[in-house]
């Protein structure tokens, strides 16, 4: 069974696309969407690397080119090894790179968590509907225009909105998220404490 | 011992088969020790719920060990974690499905006030869709806070305009 360099190298040496990809860990090989499938199913059918470990997404903010990366862990059960495959979306306005459940039916939900959380379409899904946010949540809240505390929004049921008044707020800073501080000698300052205390819900966020 | 006392409250001598009370004491004493809970486990306060149901907190000495998971036949929503927005509409719903008389208690610091989720996905207290009746401190509280609830809750209970009530409806 080759090792997952050698099996870097063969699929280098056999599409022209791929570049290397800095990596403390594994290897790791940048590839265009449109060499994304193949590379996969080689990777999967001739190298041995017959698991799915992770789909995930990376969002270089606005302005960026390009805007989204998908990133896909492998994992080769025989050889204990894993290859990173980086692909990074052509549109970063309408991010889309086709769907791996075709090779790995484990990639559905995958999918489906990195199009919640970052809005990026998986041509060739099943089923591409979110699946931590409710249906019809307006945003996608991993992405680096997303603020920390959310935004104010809906809730997803109208009855339960009619009834209550309530709805999805901004969370307040106060009281969290908590931060902890590297380093120091003093124990107490490393203790972790909140970010934003200088607003809430009952107090404007300043300067906002 | 035990003669003496029990002619404290009850002489059949005196008073043949007759006990006077008011019809608040009789009601509410009748509701405040039979509080069935509709567990509304969520997160991890969710297994101290069964720590509290189970032998050795054993949450029947306060005739609260009758778990309903069906709304209609529960008096009390236990809302046991987060609540995410998501999960919201279920538990609006479930608590609109449980008959009058009914309470809640927000257990935990999550279902009290978001506790440390400060997010975009989880609502901020519970007492914005449900009416809380007490609230526990604690991530997740000992069950000798849930026990303290609930009897915090009777007495509550037991101080409410029941026969009015009744009659107003």
């Amino acid at each position: 069974m080759p090792a997952a360099p050698d099996a870097v190298a063969a699929l280098k040496g056999r599409w022209a696309g791929l570049t290397d990809r800095p990596s403390l860990d594994h290897p790791a090989v940048n590839v265009p969407a449109t060499e994304l499938l193949g590379v996969l199913r080689s990777l999967k059918e001739e190298h041995g690397f017959d698991m799915l470990a992770d789909v995930t997404a990376v969002d270089w903010a606005e302005g960026s080119r390009p805007r989204f990366t998908v990133v896909y862990h492998v994992f080769s059960t025989v050889g204990h090894e894993y290859v990173r495959i980086a692909c990074a979306c052509p549109d970063g306005a309408a991010p889309e790179v086709p769907s791996a459940v075709g090779l790995w039916p484990g990639a559905n939900w995958h999918e489906r968590e990195v199009f919640d959380m970052f809005g990026i379409r998986f041509a060739g899904h099943p089923d591409l509907r979110r699946i931590l946010m409710w249906d019809g949540y307006p945003h996608f809240p991993l992405r680096k225009d997303f603020p920390l505390a959310g935004i104010e929004t809906e809730l997803p049921d109208p009855e339960v909105v009619a009834e209550t008044k309530a709805g999805a707020i901004a969370a307040p800073m106060m009281g969290g998220p908590f931060v902890a501080k590297a380093g120091g000698i003093n124990m107490a300052e490393t203790e972790p404490r909140a970010k934003d205390e200088s607003w809430s819900e009952r107090r404007p966020k300043p300067g906002a | 011992m035990v003669a003496s006392a029990t002619e404290l409250a009850y002489d059949s001598k005196i008073e043949g088969e007759v006990i006077v009370s008011r019809a608040d004491a009789v009601i509410n004493w009748i509701r405040s020790n039979s509080m069935w809970p509709m567990p509304m486990g969520l997160a991890c306060c969710a297994i101290e719920l069964m720590a509290v149901a189970a032998s050795r907190f054993d949450i029947a000495r306060f005739g609260a060990e009758v778990m309903r998971f069906s709304p209609k036949q529960a008096d009390v929503m236990i809302v046991a974690g987060t609540v995410t927005y998501k999960m919201s509409t279920a538990v609006r719903r479930i608590y609109d499905q449980m008959l009058a008389p009914k309470w809640v208690i927000a257990m935990g610091a999550c279902a009290s006030t978001g506790g440390m989720y400060r997010s975009y996905a989880v609502m901020q207290g519970v007492d914005r869709i449900l009416p809380v009746d007490v609230y526990v401190s604690g991530c997740p509280p000992r069950p000798e806070a849930l026990l303290d609830a609930l009897v915090k809750l009777q007495g509550k209970v037991a101080r409410e305009p029941s026969a009015s009530k009744l009659l107003s409806a």
